[in-house]
């Protein structure tokens, strides 16, 4: 069944059978039609890779997981998971992939073995079947396996949720904003559970707004308002940051900007960390040395001035600016 | 992949039954609120009647019960039928629920007054609503009594009319009688409704709905999987309000328990299905309970017939009383508890019954939806 489905795509439309998830104008309205919540986004993602979907809160991330799991259906366009059709063959798609939505969507009344064993009985499996896989996390919760899934820790609940996406051992795993919420410690350990799901053949799609989790994909998709501005691989997408980025740093950060702000060859400045990040109209070397004549000129506190590499976040920002 | 729905569905079960007995406010509002009406309603209401049907078999037919007929038929209370004075007619009309009451007139009735100066009248009366019983031989006696004050007046020696009253099912006119029924149907609707009616809305609201969308299970299993563990609270609730009635108020099961029981059950899937359809349409939890309860209390107090008889009502309201499942479980659980019928008796109100309940089982798994909104 699946190697005909891929031998038809491959006639087609020359498609190559890799793709496990595809993506072809996908369109998504809302209010009849006035508000684009997703708006023609095409991309495919490869067997075994483990893509990011990165953008800010209303980016249209969840309306594109949802589409793509078949919980909704798109205005315009097509996708396909594991060469199903979202909209015709949705119930084959529910048999393969893992889900886990953005909220956290588990029985709070139920302790977390009646959670993971409830999910496993759902998909017609055990809990043990696929224990290998969940082995490295859920080890972490076992503990408090009689503990009611609402009275655990934030990281806990990720974890818990997770477990019960993977108890089926699905093909592809959806997992809308994972790390949300939760601290920097469980954070670390939810991407590196990732990574080792991914060593196990998971195709794994991941939306996060936190741009620093970028460069652990293997590829992302920046997206903003519907619209997908950038696919690449994350160093690709920082080296194809057009123009140069600098960072400046002084003792009065607010004075600083604003006088940055007022220089009329600055294009862009903004707070970034403990620092600033600016663009400049003149890219040819001499705009900096200008800048600090400026600067030096209009102030009396020490400053400095540098060339830094751009960032995903400073690609994304460079992107919206374009 | 038989195994796999029975592996899903004991899955479901269980996980339902586990959430439910969890939650002890709701499991103890579900038990006790049907417990505390049966106390309640223990103080009979009054009310007054019109056009209830009466029979009148007239073994005389002289110029004397004509008048009377034609008194009681001019009243606004009764609604005449005449008799066929066939033997068991009156049983048969009794026991079908087509009268309410019947008074007989034996042979001679008015020669016997003219020249006796006294005679006997038969009254019946079907008990079982003891209300209404009372009530309706209270009006016919006073009509009978205006009868005989007419007729004093223009005869020398004085007139005595003897009605003689008979009350069928209920001879002591005990008041238990007539609620038990009513309130085990208005409760056991009511409890129902709002036991599916947050069931499927608390999984949307919860975000688990999201979750069960994406996975093989069938709709139709998970609402099955819904219901199962109310339709056993359901019974056991049942069972606990008939066990006090039989034992603190004196009420008897005339007929098959085991009939009862299988009404029973058609009865509480019919509710639980309107439940279902409740929470599958609604948006959050209060929306629910606002549709279930609120909405439903109304039509469920006043036209399942227990209060107020449905028979009364304009014609509007008599018609939306047929949609009302509550009403037919009624009559069901009046006709076995009280006069010990069979299901030969009760198979129209029966068939509505099961007829409800397919229909809204399949609207159920129509508007359940696969995909979100």
């Amino acid at each position: 069944m699946m190697v005909s489905l891929n031998l038809e795509c491959m006639e087609r439309s020359g498609c190559k059978p890799m793709h496990q998830v595809t993506s072809e104008g996908i369109t998504k309205t809302y209010d009849k039609g006035k508000s684009f919540a997703v708006d023609k986004v095409t991309f495919e993602v490869d067997k075994g890779e483990l893509f990011g979907l990165i953008g800010p809160d209303g980016a249209g991330k969840t309306s594109l997981f949802r589409i793509l799991t078949t919980l909704l259906l798109p205005d315009e366009g097509k996708a396909a998971v594991n060469g199903y059709d979202v909209v015709t063959d949705y119930k084959k798609i529910r048999n393969v992939v893992g889900y886990m939505p953005g909220r956290f969507s588990l029985y709070p009344d139920l302790t977390v073995e009646e959670n993971l064993n409830f999910f496993a009985s759902v998909f017609g499996t055990t809990a043990q079947e696929n224990y290998h896989l969940i082995k490295d996390m859920y080890s972490q919760i076992e503990p408090f396996k009689k503990r009611k899934a609402g009275n655990l820790s934030g990281g806990m609940k990720q974890k818990l949720a997770l477990s019960c996406a993977l108890v089926h051992r699905p093909n592809t795993l959806f997992l809308d904003e994972p790390t949300t919420g939760i601290d920097a410690v469980s954070r670390a350990e939810l991407w590196e559970m990732l990574t080792k799901l991914k060593a196990e053949g998971i195709t794994i799609l991941v939306s996060t707004p936190y741009m620093d989790e970028a460069n652990l994909c293997d590829r992302i998709a920046l997206i903003q308002r519907g619209r997908i501005l950038s696919i690449d691989t994350p160093s690709s997408v920082t080296r194809k940051y057009k123009g140069k980025l600098y960072a400046a740093k002084s003792q009065s950060m607010y004075r600083l900007l604003e006088e940055i702000r007022k220089y009329d060859q600055t294009q862009d400045c903004y707070a970034f960390g403990d620092s600033l990040h600016f663009t400049l109209k003149d890219d040819s070397g001499n705009g900096i040395e200008s800048l600090s004549d400026f600067l030096t000129a209009s102030t009396h506190f020490s400053f400095d001035l540098r060339e830094i590499e751009p960032t995903i976040e400073d690609c994304f920002i460079g992107l919206l600016r374009e | 992949m038989k195994s796999m729905a029975a592996k899903q569905l004991s899955a479901l079960v269980g996980k339902e039954f586990r959430q439910m007995l969890r939650d002890r406010k709701s499991l103890f509002m579900l038990v006790g609120v049907p417990v505390m009406q049966i106390v309640i309603f223990g103080f009979a209401l009054t009310n007054e009647i019109t056009h209830a049907k009466i029979l009148v078999e007239d073994y005389s037919r002289d110029p004397v019960t004509q008048r009377i007929v034609d008194k009681i038929q001019a009243s606004t209370y009764f609604d005449v039928e005449e008799g066929s004075l066939m033997p068991d007619a009156l049983n048969v009309a009794f026991r079908k629920g087509q009268i309410k009451l019947a008074v007989v007139f034996p042979v001679n009735f008015g020669s016997s007054l003219l020249h006796l100066h006294r005679a006997d009248v038969q009254i019946i009366a079907d008990a079982s609503d003891p209300n209404t019983a009372v009530t309706l031989t209270k009006y016919l006696s006073s009509i009978i009594a205006d009868y005989q004050m007419e007729l004093d007046r223009t005869s020398k020696a004085p007139l005595q009319i003897e009605p003689e009253v008979t009350m069928l099912y209920n001879p002591e006119l005990k008041g238990a009688p007539t609620f038990v029924p009513g309130v085990v149907a208005f409760v056991i609707f009511l409890i129902c409704i709002g036991m599916t009616s947050i069931s499927v809305v608390k999984e949307k609201e919860l975000g688990t709905m999201e979750v069960l969308l994406v996975s093989p299970l069938r709709p139709a299993l998970f609402l099955m999987a819904k219901g199962l563990p109310y339709l056993a609270v359901s019974l056991l609730n049942l069972i606990i309000v008939l066990l006090m009635s039989v034992f603190l108020l004196d009420m008897p099961i005339r007929g098959s328990i085991v009939l009862l029981l299988a009404e029973s059950v058609i009865f509480i899937v019919c509710a639980l299905a309107i439940g279902m359809v409740v929470s599958i349409t609604s948006k959050t939890q209060q929306d629910a309970f606002m549709n279930g309860q609120l909405n439903m209390m109304a039509p469920a107090y006043l036209l399942t017939g227990f209060l107020f008889p449905v028979e009364n009502m304009p014609l509007p309201l008599r018609l939306l009383a047929n949609l009302v499942p509550s009403r037919w479980y009624y009559i069901i659980v009046k006709d076995i508890m009280l006069k010990g019928m069979g299901l030969q008796s009760i198979w129209k109100e029966s068939l509505v019954l099961v007829g409800m309940t397919v229909v809204l089982l399949w609207v159920n798994t129509r508007i359940l939806k696969v995909r979100l909104q």
